[in-house]
C-alpha cells in the first residue's frame, strides 16, 4: 500500500536501523549520559546527547525556535531514548511533544528509569513509548532494543 | 614485582572487591565496554562519578544544614547519587542512598543526617579502593602487561 511520504519515511527509519542509526539519549545525569552513549556505540550507533529534554526539542527541531518541517529533521535521528526522570520536562513529557509533532512522531522513543512502576510503564506505552528500559543499562539491553526495532514498525 | 604476581594481585583484589558487596554485576558491564577504541573508558566514568558525587555530597550536607530542610531537594539529590553509583556498579553506595531516601520520605532529620554519614563513608571507601583497584592497572600497563580481565570469571 502506498501512502506517499509517511511509508517511505518510515522505511527509511527502518533502513537506517538496520545499519548505523543516528540515536538521540536524554538524561539529566553526566554518568549515565556517558554510558549509554557508549554502550550504543558500541553497538554501531552514531550518538547524540541531551541533558534535558528542552535541549533535545531544540535538536530535533521542535524547540522554541521552530524551524520548518523539513524531511531533515525526520532521517536526523531514528531512535531517541530518554531517561523518565528528570527535572523540568521528564522523559514522559518528551515523549508526548515528539508524539504531537507531525515530524517527528515517527520516531521510536524508548523511555529508561530506575524505578520499575508498571502504571508509569504502563501511561508511557500507551502514549506510543517503543519500549521502557529499567536502568542500569547493560549492554544486552541495548541487543533487545536494536532487536525490538527491527522486528516491529515504528 | 613482576608482571604475573601484579596480575595475580589485580585478580584478587577485584574478586575480593566483587565478595565483599563494594562492587556489583554493574561495574563488570563497565570493563567489558572497555577497548582498544577507548582503553581508559572505566577511569573516565568512574572520574566522573567521584566529581559528581562529591559536589552531590557536599549540596546534601548544605540542604540538611539549612533552618528549614527542603526534603524534595534532598530527596533529589539522593536520587541522582543512587542512579549514578548504580549505573557505575558501586553497590554499598547505592545502598545506603536506598536507606536515606526512606528516611527522607519519612521528613525525619536525624535519620537523614545520620544516613548520610553512611552515605559519605561508603563513599569514601569505594573511593579508595577504585583508586587503589587502578593504580594497580597502571603498574601493569607500565610494565607491559595487560588486565586479565577475562580471568575474573564471573
Amino acid at each position: 500500500m502506498e501512502s506517499g511520504s509517511s511509508s517511505s519515511s518510515s522505511k527509511v527509519l527502518m533502513e537506517n536501523i538496520v545499519d548505523q542509526p543516528h540515536v538521540l539519549a536524554v538524561d539529566d545525569n553526566v554518568i549515565d549520559r556517558k554510558l549509554v552513549e557508549k554502550l550504543l556505540q558500541n553497538s554501531s550507533c552514531r550518538v547524540t546527547t541531551a541533558e534535558n529534554g528542552p535541549r533535545a526539542l531544540e535538536f530535533l527541531g521542535l524547540g522554541d525556535h521552530r524551524h520548518n518541517a523539513l524531511e531533515g529533521n525526520v532521517s536526523k535521528v531514528n531512535l531517541i531514548i530518554t531517561d523518565y526522570c528528570m527535572p523540568g520536562m521528564t522523559g514522559y513529557d518528551l515523549l508526548k511533544k515528539i508524539k504531537e509533532s507531525s515530524v517527528m512522531k515517527e520516531v521510536p522513543v524508548v523511555i529508561m528509569s530506575s524505578e520499575n512502576v508498571p502504571t508509569r510503564i504502563n501511561k508511557c506505552l500507551e502514549e506510543g513509548a517503543q519500549m521502557f528500559m529499567i536502568k542500569p543499562l547493560k549492554q544486552s539491553d541495548i541487543k533487545r532494543l536494536r532487536c525490538h526495532l527491527m522486528n516491529s514498525r515504528s | 614485582m613482576e608482571v604475573g604476581q601484579m596480575q595475580r594481585q589485580w585478580l584478587d583484589y577485584t574478586k575480593s572487591l566483587f565478595l565483599e558487596g563494594f562492587l556489583d554485576g554493574q561495574f563488570l558491564q563497565l570493563q567489558q565496554l572497555q577497548d582498544e577504541s577507548n582503553p581508559d573508558f572505566v577511569v573516565e566514568v568512574v572520574s566522573l562519578f567521584f566529581e559528581d558525587s562529591e559536589k552531590l555530597l557536599n549540596d546534601l550536607t548544605s540542604a540538611l544544614g539549612q533552618q528549614s530542610v527542603d526534603f524534595k531537594r534532598v530527596d533529589a539529590h539522593v536520587h541522582q547519587l543512587k542512579g549514578s553509583s548504580s549505573s557505575i556498579g558501586a553497590q554499598r553506595v547505592k545502598n545506603a542512598c536506598i536507606a536515606l531516601r526512606n528516611y527522607c520520605e519519612e521528613q525525619n532529620i536525624e535519620g537523614c543526617i545520620g544516613c548520610l554519614q553512611q552515605v559519605k563513608h561508603e563513599y569514601n571507601m569505594v573511593k579508595n579502593k577504585l583508586e587503589n583497584l587502578f593504580r594497580l592497572e597502571q603498574q601493569i600497563v607500565a610494565a607491559g602487561g595487560s588486565i586479565p580481565m577475562t580471568e575474573l570469571g564471573f
